[in-house]
């Protein structure tokens, strides 16, 4: 792997994320097995496989919805490296609160169905302490229309929204705190293919105006070309490939990978 | 140990105070660490006592662990002293103390309290003891005792504020007017119990020790004397207490918190001072005044 | 002219005088004897015991005669009894194997050792009324056996558990004292002690309606009834000036095990799982239905998940206390006028903002 090319990419040296042989056992059963690459900040990185090719169990342990069995996690904050799994329980919700961000696969799972919009969106910046209601609704306001959400929707609730809108709902939530770092998890899956493309476009979008580090989940070939620069590819709980998406993707070196892209018309 | 069972008037089946003294030392030890931490409720071993669950227990097992025969006792109820509440456990208290009871909030060194603080400013030498139906001020936003622990734990209030804004954005207001959140010591969000909130800011700096006590869920607090309570809100939309377009029909007071009482079939309302001792208080001056012009 | 309204003292004195005079009811009838309710109701008592949490067959007599036969009012009376008791210690664990057996059975066999002995049940009889009861009647004598019945009556789960068959109940790592919810809170997540202590004070309405859930599909499947066994039992204890065991007496139990589909994994064999029902005096209902909620509550141990409410801890073991429940449910009639007052005045507050705002509008528009 070409460090010299990552740092060029991002324009920065440090890394923001370090994975080492990052193993989740359940018992017997391999969730994922000594998983290891390095994330600089503004990079999206792709995570694909089947399913059971342990890129859930992968993302969780990251994002620190679960513990890893083995292995280091290693987060840069201001300077320092801080390894995720060791944290205490109070410093590890203070991180995620500040500095990371999860998008789910089900909106609904993200979102406070029975908030409004704008309490939606809002509660990362009171929890962070903003105490001025026009502020928040203002912010509010701009996140909804970012998200192509009509603003005047700031006070439905949630269940009222479409697949698509819940889920450009969840995002405008998870990136209005400005976060670092974000996880997604299969985000366009479960929407019609037309809604599809306009949210990746959006995403894509945000994710380079706000020079954000993303991990994007996806069994989906074609999210991860429109979506990533690099991509890991996962079998049975290891890490088979990885590389820039676009050499990956044409060029798998893997008999595995193989088989996938030619699966797929990408 | 026995000395006190000999106090006049005393029922001498029971102990003083009708707790055994090892349970009143259970609470007070319980009380000395809710009084360190202000804000933060304490677990304790509530015991069942003659009153039902719901009607005070908790506020009851508090001041039975802090009586003793030097002490003067004052019961409200929604501000009154002569609510059946009130009463019934005045009555309890004097059977199992025999000490002495008042209605006067300056004669009292204990005033245990039901949705009400006196409207006449608490001195240092006074204890204000509470009963508290629900301790968890989030127990409406999160049901299950585990995570309100954890949300206290990691100081993660953003819920309670998100509420806020929901009702500012659904009815131009906050929806709540009594047992209005607050946050004491800035560090733990706490009930001030179904109190209006009319009567929060009296919380905030007050001379008195204030201990709660929630019998069913079995939970004491306690906010140390001179301590800051200060009722949620936002900057633009700061918190507000009620006001009355009349004064009290009784005493002529605009300053107290009144209740409507209905007159007539048609329906016809006037308003009384809620607090009795004070309406009371009040009209006392107000006829030696109009005696001596 | 409004006049403050005041005699509540008096009022309520009054009212002490009107229960007592309803509790007595017509005086030409001859007034109730707790005696008569200590012999005649006993399963009555059984359940103030429970619910009360405290065995004494003539307190529970009394309590039922004071609050006129309401179970919880009278449960009520027992525990505010019981806080004034001085604890001079815990005796050992009952055994429930050495019961001296009354009646015993199981579904879960056609026949076991010691066999099936119905004793004293309504589960046979045709609910009809016997209306010769309206009249006093003689005395019934059952006829005795030929034979004794069997010294020796092994608990089933423990026959399954000679053969590995059921999951065997292992005291926690270091064996510690068990909780005890009367002197301390509960805390949650709760362990197992915590939660056997407060089933077996909880309702049994609640917990009767909780177990049909679960046997109707929410949140378990069809239990055995391995066994239900009552009879008596003696209570050791050891008095610190003595230094040695003695026996304090005999108390009446009912106690139950419910036997549970299988679990088991790749590693460990599968097991039979229980439920445990335990109560004083006889009451099977309670001790079935305890069981069935204990059982249901393990799904949390047992990865089952926690979907229905049988299975919610909090939600079980926070609201089948009848003492706290009936407590908080009546609290409802204490005045809360300052409150309503306070939701009075916004309601109309916002109406009438909503009134003013329409109408600037509409100026707004023929404008």
């Amino acid at each position: 792997m070409n460090e010299l090319l990552h740092s060029s990419l991002s324009g920065a040296q440090q890394p923001i994320l370090q994975v080492e042989r990052m193993s989740r056992f359940y018992g017997e059963r391999v969730g994922c097995q000594a998983v290891s690459f390095k994330l600089w900040p503004g990079e999206i990185l792709g995570v694909v496989g089947e399913s059971g090719s342990g890129k859930s169990t992968l993302l969780r342990c990251l994002a620190a919805l679960d513990q890893p069995t083995q292995g280091d996690i290693l987060f840069s904050e201001q300077g320092e490296w801080l390894n995720i799994p060791a944290l205490s329980e109070p410093k590890r919700r203070a991180l995620m609160r500040r500095a990371w961000g999860i998008v789910h696969q089900n909106p609904r799972d993200g979102l406070r169905m029975g908030v409004s919009a704008g309490g939606n969106i809002g509660e990362r910046l009171m929890d962070a302490g903003e105490r001025n209601y026009a502020q928040i609704r203002r912010v509010a306001s701009e996140w909804l229309a970012r998200v192509e959400i009509d603003p005047d929707r700031i006070d439905d609730l949630p269940r009222h929204f479409s697949g698509g809108m819940q889920q450009r709902l969840q995002i405008a939530r998870v990136l209005v705190s400005e976060p670092r770092l974000v996880f997604m998890d299969e985000p366009t899956g479960g929407l019609d293919v037309s809604v599809q493309a306009k949210l990746l476009d959006l995403l894509r979008a945000l994710v380079r105006d706000m020079g954000i580090a993303a991990v994007i989940v996806t069994h989906d070939l074609a999210v991860a070309r429109l979506l990533t620069d690099r991509l890991m590819v996962m079998k049975d709980g290891f890490v088979i490939e990885q590389g820039l998406t676009d050499q990956v993707l044409d060029d798998p070196q893997h008999a595995y990978t193989q088989l996938l892209t030619s699966a797929v018309l990408v | 140990m026995t000395q006190v069972q000999t106090i006049t008037g005393a029922d001498p089946h029971y102990n003083y105070g009708y707790l055994d003294e090892q349970t009143k030392r259970m609470v007070r030890r319980a009380l000395l660490k809710a009084v360190a931490i202000p804000g933060y409720q304490v677990p304790f071993g509530s015991r069942e006592m003659p009153l039902a669950r719901g009607w005070g227990t908790g506020g009851i097992q508090i001041t039975a662990a802090l009586i003793g025969p030097s002490d003067c006792l004052k019961v409200i109820d929604q501000g009154a002293d002569d609510t059946t509440n009130a009463v019934s456990i005045r009555q309890f208290f004097a059977r199992v103390t025999g000490g002495r009871t008042t209605e006067k909030v300056d004669e009292a060194t204990i005033i245990q309290t039901r949705h009400r603080i006196p409207e006449k400013p608490l001195r240092e030498d006074q204890i204000l003891v509470y009963q508290v139906p629900q301790p968890e001020p989030l127990r409406k936003l999160e049901p299950s005792e585990v995570e309100t622990r954890n949300m206290h734990a990691w100081e993660e209030y953003g819920l309670m504020q998100v509420r806020l804004y929901e009702d500012i954005a659904r009815f131009g207001h906050v929806a709540t007017t009594y047992a209005y959140p607050v946050m004491v010591n800035e560090r733990y969000i706490a009930s001030p119990t179904p109190i209006p909130k009319f009567d929060n800011p009296k919380m905030d700096m007050m001379p008195a020790l204030q201990l709660f006590g929630a019998g069913r869920e079995k939970r004491v607090y306690a906010i140390p004397p001179y301590t800051r309570v200060r009722s949620l809100d936002f900057e633009d939309h700061p918190f507000t207490v009620q006001t009355w377009d009349k004064p009290c029909e009784l005493c002529g007071s605009r300053l107290s918190y009144l209740d409507e009482v209905i007159v007539d079939d048609q329906g016809s309302r006037l308003f009384v001072c809620s607090d009795t001792d004070y309406c009371e208080e009040q009209r006392q001056a107000n006829a030696s005044e109009g005696a001596g012009a | 002219m409004y006049v403050a309204v005041k005699g509540g003292e008096a009022a309520i004195n009054a009212t002490h005088a009107l229960i007592a005079q309803e509790r007595r009811g017509d005086p030409a009838t001859p007034e109730l004897q707790t005696r008569q309710i200590r012999e005649q109701m006993k399963l009555a008592i059984a359940r103030v015991m429970n619910e009360g949490s405290l065995y004494d067959e003539d307190l529970a007599a009394l309590a039922l005669k004071q609050s006129q036969g309401d179970s919880v009012e009278a449960a009520f009376l027992m525990r505010a009894y019981r806080t004034t008791l001085p604890r001079f210690g815990s005796s050992r664990a009952v055994d429930t194997a050495t019961m001296a057996i009354r009646r015993r059975i199981s579904a879960t066999y056609k026949d076991l050792p010691g066999g099936q002995v119905l004793g004293p049940t309504y589960d046979y009889t045709h609910r009809l009324f016997d209306f010769a009861l309206e009249e006093e009647g003689a005395a019934v004598a059952p006829q005795q056996a030929q034979e004794p019945l069997a010294a020796s009556m092994p608990r089933v789960p423990d026959i399954l558990g000679a053969e590995g068959l059921m999951e065997a109940e292992t005291a926690p790592v270091g064996d510690p004292a068990p909780v005890d919810i009367t002197r301390d809170p509960a805390e949650f997540p709760a362990d197992r002690d915590m939660r056997l202590q407060m089933l077996s004070r909880g309702d049994e309405g609640f917990l009767l309606g909780l177990a049909y859930s679960v046997q109707r599909g929410f949140g378990g499947n069809h239990p055995f009834a391995g066994e239900i066994r009552m009879g008596e039992v003696s209570v050791l204890y050891t008095p610190e000036e003595l230094g040695f065991e003695i026996d304090i007496g005999d108390i009446t139990l009912t106690e139950c095990q419910m036997i549970n589909q299988f679990k088991g994994s790749q590693e460990a064999p599968p097991q039979f799982t229980r439920g445990y029902g335990f109560a004083f005096g006889h009451s099977e209902r309670k001790a079935m239905s305890m069981a069935i909620v204990d059982r249901a509550l393990k799904g949390r141990e047992l990865g089952e998940g926690d979907k229905y409410p049988a299975q919610q801890e909090e939600f079980v073991l926070y609201h089948c206390d009848m003492i706290e429940a009936s407590g908080f449910v009546e609290h409802l009639k204490l005045p809360h006028y300052v409150d309503f007052q306070g939701e009075l005045e916004l309601v109309r507050k916002i109406r009438q903002e909503q009134v003013e705002r329409k109408q600037r509008e509409q100026a707004q528009e023929l404008a």
